[in-house]
């Protein structure tokens, strides 16, 4: 809740400083402005407290998620330096849309009526929509901003049908009377609960980029800015998936066989469709689109089992695949900024004229196929465990499977690194871009070598 | 804590040598490389030869989970440990000839390779075990990726996507047998050595693991990445694929797999041996209609390694004694064999047979060493070879007489492959290219006279060894007929 308060005055604050002169001030002020959010959360750990009516709490769960969104936050802002030096850029505006959206995001994971969730989606989208569209002059960045906006606000409206009906079906917003009303499952009211959990669970979907309704995911990627890309592929779906696994399990865990075998469904389609469609892709930057889709599907495992372990498990997960994923466009971003394009062939030789962005990379895409010496690996490892405990053994074999597929797509840029001739100069690194990316392949291995660190936080 | 620094110290080395600018890295490796064999044969003395687990060292990993960082040597470890110790620096001085491009990077990779083949021999942990197994796969990727031939991209790719396959069946079913113990659950060896499971879930949990083994020996139908990758990797790589890495496999398979799911092993035994024998054949066919040096070698790999498999899923005494000294003798034979194709290849250039003739008479020295490894790999009476092959067949005969007397033709048949290969490339007349052949340099020969040291020691006294391993051994017996 502190951080909550502190992002969205820190939002307006920073609004103020963006009338100075030097628009280099301004990203040494958000660091600060998250590092004093980051604080103001871990405060809050083993504290729970509920606010507003116990419309919104804070306890570990939401503590666990929110400050890996802050520290998402904090490590992406080092690669916006760019648009420092670009003196169109509204960089301001930019830095406050972000606290902003952050602030909707930490709603989604904290809270207890589904009205919360809907408000905390909107501000955390609308935010989004804006950002998408923020390289004014770029036609692709135009659509993605349109795209992006007409297909999320379609789907928030499903959403918000959706809690209407469960409203209609229960007389309640609060996840434990519609908990408890669930259970009893009355026969009169029993379609209309059911379909409104179908809708809400449509307009989630969408949010978490999962199939199918992930065809917005490449287009909104490709054209969006790369560090906000980066943002939308980590911070959001942390957010989203959380938000997710909250509903399913403190509102729906009781009529878990109801809704189970669609969320299956779901989990498998996003699997095939996230890793096949990343096979065929040429730039990097769809190619890390569709990869957060299938993350997104390797997430949703963990919606089959409700216990500590699953929990821990998307902690896990979320971290691991943030902190690869950062890295990944961090590199990219360096990469299509001085080569002109975010094809593979852009990457070629990189292992030859620059191997700290080389080996950065290559940590964040054996981090993301599962490779042991990696987050990844563990994060796969807690959730497949999470689902074998339920069972799922068939299930296990096409997340295996897919896995594999996987390593096909993420090795062509290594290969591409290491193994071909180089397609450019040196790439020039500031000093703070390069402490980033060491941070981030250090958590990388730190994770994958002492997982027992991160575990069980939850 | 022996174990620990035998695991730590190439991984530590290895980024010591990153350090180093320029062709220096490749004497701080060969130095790092010998302290690892010093550790190693420390670790042999202090050795007490009965069936305990010894140096163990036992940390919580993921505590809450039951995870230990569990790393420990018995018999059966040691041996395997001390193959790793004595070839990895023999196949560092072997590349003393070459200069590579970025030396610093390569020999950091085969010292980090090597803490994964340490990791994986003397894990005891299923998930420490993967976790190795995953670290060893890594480095021999990129060193055959970015060092080897004109193929490699190809080649290699299929090569890791191969193995990193069915290395994950092996994590789905450790995960699963995990969940089958008991109480909070362990991961531990001994806890899956306790597991009884009802012979149908044994049944498809024992292809879950066999195909991560198999293809990592590998066993026919699974080695058609082999062939490719041995010829196209650089002579380094390939000696560590050979001589170490495809022993992860055979050992893999005797640790985790037979004691693990003793039902599903007597389930399917026949069905493996019958593979293995097939590729004891089908190797050695293939292996005399080649024309290149390394596909040559490759395949009777795949040959020698299709006795081993047959002789591990035996489930006796003689099988098992005799996989454990073969994987010595062919990790020492085959590791030679490449070495001296490597020294064939940078003389004259090329590797087809057909090119060249009459070498031994400028090459007195390398004819013998040639000749003793090749005896070897032939198993010839008095040399290392022998001894394995011989404790195999017998191993396989009498688990069925007639499957016997069919893996006993991998002794004819190598005999035809190595002995023509010989005769062709060594004997003969000389030729344009083969004319101003010169015999082996010192650091030459300083890889090639340990090796043949090591063909008689085995051949002549393979007490040293095989008594290491026994106790082991027969304690793993008695966990697999309980």
């Amino acid at each position: 809740m502190t951080s909550i308060i502190l992002l969205s005055i820190f939002g307006i604050l920073n609004l103020f400083v963006g009338f100075m002169k030097s628009k280099r001030v301004l990203m040494p002020v958000v660091l600060l402005f998250l590092a004093v959010a980051l604080g103001a959360t871990l405060f809050d750990w083993n504290q729970p407290k509920s606010y507003f009516s116990n419309m919104l709490s804070t306890d570990n769960f939401s503590v666990g998620f929110t400050a890996v969104m802050v520290v998402s936050t904090l490590l992406i802002l080092p690669f916006s330096r760019r648009y420092a030096i670009n003196e169109n850029a509204n960089l301001a505006e930019y830095y406050s849309l972000l606290l902003f959206s952050l602030v909707g995001g930490i709603m989604m994971v904290s809270y207890e009526n589904l009205l919360i969730l809907f408000v905390g989606i909107e501000i955390m989208s609308i935010s989004m929509y804006i950002l998408a569209g923020s390289d004014k002059r770029n036609i692709l960045s135009n659509e993605a901003s349109m795209k992006y906006f007409l297909m999320g606000s379609f789907f928030t409206g499903i959403l918000l049908f959706g809690v209407a009906l469960l409203y209609g079906a229960t007389g309640a917003f609060y996840l434990t009377d519609i908990a408890a009303a669930a259970t009893r499952m009355d026969p009169a009211t029993a379609p209309l609960l059911l379909m409104g959990l179908l809708l809400v669970l449509t307009g989630i979907t969408f949010k978490i980029g999962a199939a199918p309704f992930h065809f917005w995911t490449p287009d909104v990627y490709e054209g969006t800015p790369t560090v906000f890309t980066s943002y939308m592929s980590t911070v959001v779906k942390t957010a989203g998936i959380a938000a997710f696994y909250k509903l399913m399990s403190a509102a729906f865990g009781g009529v878990y066989d109801q809704w189970f075998p669609t969320v299956v469904a779901i989990t498998v389609l996003t699997l095939l469709i996230g890793n096949i469609g990343a096979v065929t892709q040429t730039s990097m930057k769809r190619m890390l689109a569709y990869s957060s889709i299938s993350h997104a599907g390797y997430l949703m495992i963990a919606l089959t089992s409700f216990n500590d372990r699953s929990e821990n498990a998307i902690l896990f997960y979320s971290l691991a695949y943030a902190v690869a994923t950062i890295a990944a466009f961090g590199v990219m971003k360096y990469v299509s900024d001085e080569r002109g394009s975010d094809e593979y062939a852009a990457f070629n030789g990189l292992g030859k004229t620059n191997p700290l962005l080389a080996f950065v990379m290559t940590v964040a895409m054996l981090s993301l196929a599962g490779i042991p010496l990696t987050g990844g690996f563990f994060g796969k490892l807690f959730l497949f465990s999470a689902a074998l405990e339920q069972d799922m053994v068939w299930l296990i074999v096409i997340a295996v499977l897919m896995s594999a597929v996987g390593i096909y797509y993420y090795f062509r840029v290594i290969i591409a690194m290491y193994m071909k001739e180089p397609a450019g100069d040196r790439i020039a690194l500031d000093p703070l871009a390069t402490f980033t990316l060491i941070s981030l392949v250090v958590l990388t291995v730190l994770m994958g070598v002492a997982p027992g660190l991160f575990s069980n936080l939850l | 804590m022996l174990t620990a620094l035998l695991i730590l110290w190439p991984a530590l080395a290895a980024l010591l040598v990153l350090l180093v600018k320029g062709q220096g890295a490749k004497r701080i490796a060969f130095g790092a490389a010998l302290a690892e064999l010093v550790l190693g044969v420390w670790a042999w003395i202090n050795f007490t030869p009965n069936a305990s687990t010894q140096f163990l060292l036992n940390e919580p990993w993921i505590a809450e989970a039951g995870i230990m960082f569990k790393v420990g040597m018995d018999g059966i470890s040691l041996l395997m440990v001390l193959l790793t110790v004595f070839l990895v620096p023999l196949i560092i001085l072997s590349t003393f000839k070459h200069n590579y491009e970025k030396p610093s990077s390569f020999y950091a990779l085969i010292l980090f390779m090597q803490t994964g083949l340490v990791g994986v021999f003397t894990a005891l942990d299923a998930f420490v075990f993967y976790f190795f197994w995953e670290v060893a796969l890594i480095p021999i990727y990129f060193i055959a990726g970015m060092w080897g031939g004109e193929n490699r991209v190809r080649v290699t790719f299929k090569f890791f996507i191969y193995t990193v396959f069915g290395s994950l069946f092996m994590l789905a079913a450790f995960v699963y047998l995990y969940f089958q113990t008991p109480g909070t659950h362990s991961s531990e060896e001994v806890a899956f050595y306790q597991l009884v499971l009802d012979a149908g879930t044994q049944s498809w949990l024992f292809w879950f693991l066999f195909i991560a083994f198999a293809i990592k020996m590998p066993v026919f139908p699974f080695h058609t990445w082999q062939p490719d990758t041995y010829s196209e990797a650089p002579a380094a790589g390939t000696m560590l694929l050979s001589g170490i890495m495809l022993k992860m496999g055979i050992y893999g398979a005797l640790r985790w797999l037979l004691p693990v799911v003793p039902l599903g092993v007597s389930q399917w035994s026949t069905v493996v041996l019958v593979l293995a024998i097939i590729g004891i054949i089908y190797g050695a066919i293939i292996a005399i209609r080649q024309q290149d040096l390394k596909r040559l070698v490759a395949f009777s790999s795949v040959s020698h390694v299709g006795l081993i498999a047959a002789g591990l899923f035996t489930l006796n005494e003689h099988g098992m004694q005799g996989a454990m000294v073969q994987m010595l003798s062919h990790g020492i034979n085959v590791v030679g064999m490449f070495f001296i194709i490597d020294i064939i290849q940078s003389r004259i250039g090329t590797r087809e047979i057909a090119a060249m003739g009459g070498i031994t008479q400028n090459t007195p020295f390398m004819s013998v060493c040639f000749l003793v490894l090749l005896l070897g790999t032939v198993a010839l009476p008095l040399t290392n070879g022998f001894v394995g092959e011989f404790l195999l067949l017998m191993g396989v005969y009498q688990y069925n007489n007639w499957m016997g007397a069919i893996a006993g033709l991998t002794i004819i048949l190598g005999a035809v492959y190595m002995l023509r290969m010989f005769q062709r490339v060594m004997f003969g007349e000389q030729n344009e290219i083969t004319r101003g052949f010169t015999d082996l340099t010192f650091n030459e020969k300083a890889v090639l006279v340990p090796l043949v040291v090591m063909v008689f020691w085995i051949g002549l006294h393979p007490n040293t060894f095989l008594s290491l391993s026994e106790p082991s051994v027969l304690k793993l017996l008695d966990v697999i007929k309980r």
